[in-house]
């Protein structure tokens, strides 16, 4: 058997734990100590095969599913091969993590969650696999509807049925997009095969008109402003889990498909592409960072901070269009390895954190920054792991996540090189602004593990905050040793992402780096550039545990405890410690004219002050209620024609009537 | 003998829209429905004709079942429709009778000026008939359209398909019989389902005034 049955024996495999679901349907036990873990297993199986599957032949399979002319074309190339690699991976935590999670009560039961999530994880490998149209939009759909009935899960309350909704909208208007796309890309011969699209050369402007679909189709998956909206919505609705496995799998579907179509099916790249993707990433993750530091739901934080990222893969991808454009191959393959690698240690860290808020949403039940804190004390193990995250997110060395944005940074370093005196002026600029977003999120994170781990419970119950139960730990250990790893073995990492650039660019940076040794990570040359986590690790630890020693040497071991200062209050509450408002303050205030903000300050001699800040969404009543006005007045018109006379809809139907027969007349 | 034959059809076929123009004018609703009874004899006789002349057979089956649908079953429903709800009169219309009848000459002009190339092309002895046919559809349908309560207007429906069975009598030599039985079916569920809407309509609005149906409608 070849590595792709095997792999259609493991999505098989998921399927058939879902359906196992529906006979226990209400059996907690069953789905979360039997099945769940079976279906982590099943990723971890998944991410092996797709690892082996990187260092072979690409391999094409025809499945008789579908209808009778039209059978499911299959293929496992190195990009395909790269994404199941993370969905396993991730994949495997998640389910782990769920099994710990799960349990009754939340609305829809446990052995239906089950059927969902595995349909959803199946469908997601099988829109990386899928090698024709049809194929492709099926899988699409199957993620698209398996993801909204698991955000929906708790479909009880108002709110999240309307997020639900909002996720179902956009998704929607995305797979039109892409519909159309591939429309354009089958070049009129009739067949969706992308075997047929890569073999027809299309002319710039329908090239064009390919790409710029397909930039609205995917980027409605991802998230790219102005199609964002429902990211914020849907992820503090949905369940953890099913937050994680959206934001560090299924996002990155949306950036393996633009991938596909760019660099793949697409033929040709020009230049103004690069433009493109480079404004849109750019505008994305400076929202997408500015506004995840003014959120106070943790959850709304993290989906903001998601955006954010999905901005910062889209500037890589634009890069690498830029280069490949003009035929800079290597330099191309650079910005292209940061981009994956991007993909790799979102996907670990931004699950990790997701379902670190889901431990403490369990624990303690409260989603609201302003009501937790102090958790370190209760909880450990979330709060130890949580950190490595949080300092992956920050883009810290030595963790996974500066390394992918060392990379991006040193792909805008080549920039000068660009034959194009407006792109050596325009390119500059969004480098600053991405060192500007890094930094940003570094104060984000601050922001969300200072809050809910650090100080003092804001509230009382908290300190019943009960610790995370062995399996989440698993879960969440798998994750964050993920991040670690990914951070620390760069050089590893590079050399799985190195056949996935070779096979889209026909270059790859794995010769070069490989040249420069195991130990430190150098993408163009020792002298230019490098990087070696092991050494900064061990250097961070030495000085560390110098200073440690140096403390304790000089220590004089006369220790004195009295009363701090109290500015003259007397009573101090948990509740005055910075609170992720006032820790946000400082952004709201720069970014001012950002934010659609309204405020509610306290009268000096209110008695119970209360002081309130609703910060929306500007894209809401810049773009979308304009039109869904628009839409509402449109309906009115049409509506005039409905008087509720049976005289008038016998009169149209009669005019009609004459109509059409003096159409066949004359 | 064969041209005075075709002749008796053309004289049907006038029965048949002098009919439809009585229609419009009558006011009574028991006149309505004799005229509908009416409208069904002459239609049973044409198709006997046309039978007859063609020498197609199953066109005999089809006057069996339109005189049994026709001129027996629906005008006895429908005397018992209006017994019950104790309707007789139709005062209202939306337009006056003199101009619905001018607007009536204007559609029959159309539907000759319609009908003249498709009746060119057809071999049938009747073709000259298929204006008249398609005139008393178009006159039906503009009854339905200016009627304000719910009984002329189920006569106005009725009427308008004996226009269309006779287009398919006149045009060709009749539909295939399982269209016909088809269409006979429909038209005899047709008239129960609005019997059972007219005496709900009444139980609703305490009127066959169809008017009060606009406050169905949501703002």
């Amino acid at each position: 058997m070849m590595l792709l049955d095997w792999l259609l024996v493991v999505i098989a495999g998921w399927l058939a734990l879902g359906v196992a679901g529906i006979p226990a349907l209400r059996n907690t036990g069953v789905v979360a100590r039997l099945l769940f873990p079976a279906g982590a297993f099943l990723a971890l199986v998944l991410a092996g095969l797709a690892l082996a599957a990187l260092f072979t032949e690409p391999q094409t399979a025809v499945l008789a599913l579908g209808l009778p002319t039209l059978p499911f074309h299959l293929r496992l190339d190195g990009l395909s091969a790269f994404f199941l690699l993370v969905i396993g991976a991730a994949g495997a935590g998640i389910s782990l993590f769920a099994a710990g999670y799960f349990r009754q009560g939340e609305g829809t039961p446990p052995g239906l969650m089950c059927l969902e999530y595995h349909l959803f994880l199946a469908s997601m490998a099988l829109v990386v696999l899928a090698d024709d149209a049809y194929a492709f939009m099926v899988a699409w759909e199957t993620m698209a509807l398996s993801s909204f009935f698991l955000v929906t899960a708790n479909h009880r309350v108002p709110a999240i049925r309307s997020a639900g909704f909002l996720y179902l909208l956009v998704a929607h208007v995305g797979a039109l997009a892409i519909l159309l796309t591939f429309g354009v890309l089958q070049a009129g011969t009739g067949d969706y095969t992308f075997a047929n699209m890569r073999a027809q050369s299309l002319s710039p402007l329908w090239a064009s008109v390919a790409f710029l679909l397909a930039t609205v189709g995917f980027g409605a998956k991802a998230g790219v402003l102005p199609l964002h909206v429902w990211l914020p919505e849907a992820h503090p609705a949905a369940p953890s889990p099913v937050s994680a496995l959206m934001s560090a799998v299924m996002l990155k579907t949306a950036i393996y498909g633009l991938l596909r179509v760019v660099f793949d099916l697409a033929g040709t790249q020009l230049w103004w592409w690069g433009v493109v993707l480079l404004g849109l990433g750019l505008a994305t993750a400076l929202f997408g960072v500015i506004y995840s530091a003014v959120q106070s739901d943790m959850k709304r934080l993290l989906a903001y901070s998601s955006i954010e990222n999905i901005g910062l893969l889209f500037v890589g991808m634009g890069l690498a269009v830029l280069f490949h454009a003009y035929a800079m191959s290597a330099l191309a393959a650079l910005a292209l390895t940061a981009t994956l690698f991007h993909v790799a240690s979102h996907a670990c860290f931004k699950s990790l954190l997701f379902l670190a808020t889901g431990s403490v949403l369990h624990a303690t039940g409260e989603r609201s920054l302003g009501k937790l804190g102090g958790l370190i004390r209760r909880m450990p193990w979330v709060a130890a792991l949580s950190l490595v995250g949080v300092l992956a997110s920050s883009g810290l060395p030595p963790f996974s996540g500066f390394v992918a944005e060392w990379l991006l940074l040193q792909s805008f370093l080549f920039t000068t090189g660009l034959p194009n005196s407006f792109l050596n002026m325009l390119v500059p600029v969004v480098a600053a602004a991405i060192a500007l977003v890094a930094a940003l999120a570094g104060y984000v994170m601050v922001k969300f593990y200072g809050v809910i781990f650090l100080g003092q419970p804001r509230e009382p119950h908290l300190a019943h905050a009960h610790p995370a139960s062995p399996l989440e730990r698993a879960g969440l250990v798998w994750l964050g040793a993920g991040c670690v790893l990914l951070g620390l073995f760069p050089v590893q990492v590079i050399g799985v992402i190195d056949p996935v650039t070779q096979v889209l660019l026909g270059a790859g940076v794995g010769e070069t780096v490989r040249a420069n040794g195991w130990l430190f990570l150098s993408p163009t040359s020792l002298g230019r550039a490098s990087y070696g986590p092991l050494v900064f690790l061990l250097v961070v630890a030495f000085a560390v545990a110098l200073t440690a020693w140096l403390v304790h040497r000089l220590y004089h071991g006369r220790l004195r405890r009295s009363a701090p200062w109290d500015c003259g209050f007397p009573a101090q509450t948990a509740r005055m410690q910075d609170s992720a408002e006032g820790f946000g303050q400082p952004i709201r205030e720069i970014f001012n004219p950002v934010f659609r903000m309204t405020r509610e300050l306290p009268t000096p001699f209110d008695a119970a002050p209360k002081y309130r800040v609703t910060i929306e969404d500007p894209f809401w009543h810049g773009l979308y209620l304009p039109v869904a006005r628009l839409t509402e007045r449109l309906a009115r018109l049409v509506g005039r024609l409905q008087q509720g006379r049976i005289a008038i809809y016998l009169l149209y139907s009669f005019l009609t009537l004459i109509v059409l027969l003096g159409v066949v007349r004359w | 003998m064969e041209s005075l034959l075709a002749q008796t059809i053309n004289l049907f076929a006038v029965a048949l829209l002098v009919l439809a123009f009585a229609m419009i004018a009558q006011r009574r609703i028991l006149t309505l429905i004799h005229l509908y009874t009416l409208q069904g004899a002459a239609l049973v006789a044409a198709t006997l004709v046309v039978a007859h002349l063609t020498g197609q057979h199953h066109l005999y089956g089809s006057a069996i079942l339109t005189f049994v649908l026709k001129v027996v079953l629906i005008p006895v429903m429908l005397h018992r429709v209006i017994d019950r709800l104790n309707v007789r009169w139709d005062v209202e219309t939306l337009f006056n009778i003199p101009t619905t009848m001018l607007i009536g000459i204007v559609l029959v002009i159309v539907a000759f000026n319609l009908a003249a190339p498709i009746a060119s092309l057809s071999a049938s002895i009747a073709r000259g008939t298929l204006g008249i046919a398609l005139a008393c559809m178009l006159l039906s349908f503009l009854m339905m359209i200016v009627r304000a309560k719910a009984v002329p207007q189920v006569i106005g429906f009725l009427s308008m398909e004996n226009g269309l069975f006779f287009a398919a009598t006149a045009a060709t030599a009749g539909m295939p019989m399982i269209v016909e039985l088809g269409i006979a079916f429909d038209v005899l569920v047709g008239i129960l389902i609005l019997g059972v809407f007219m005496f709900q309509i009444r139980e609703q609005f305490d009127s066959l005034d169809i008017r009060h149906l606009e406050r169905l409608k949501e703002d």
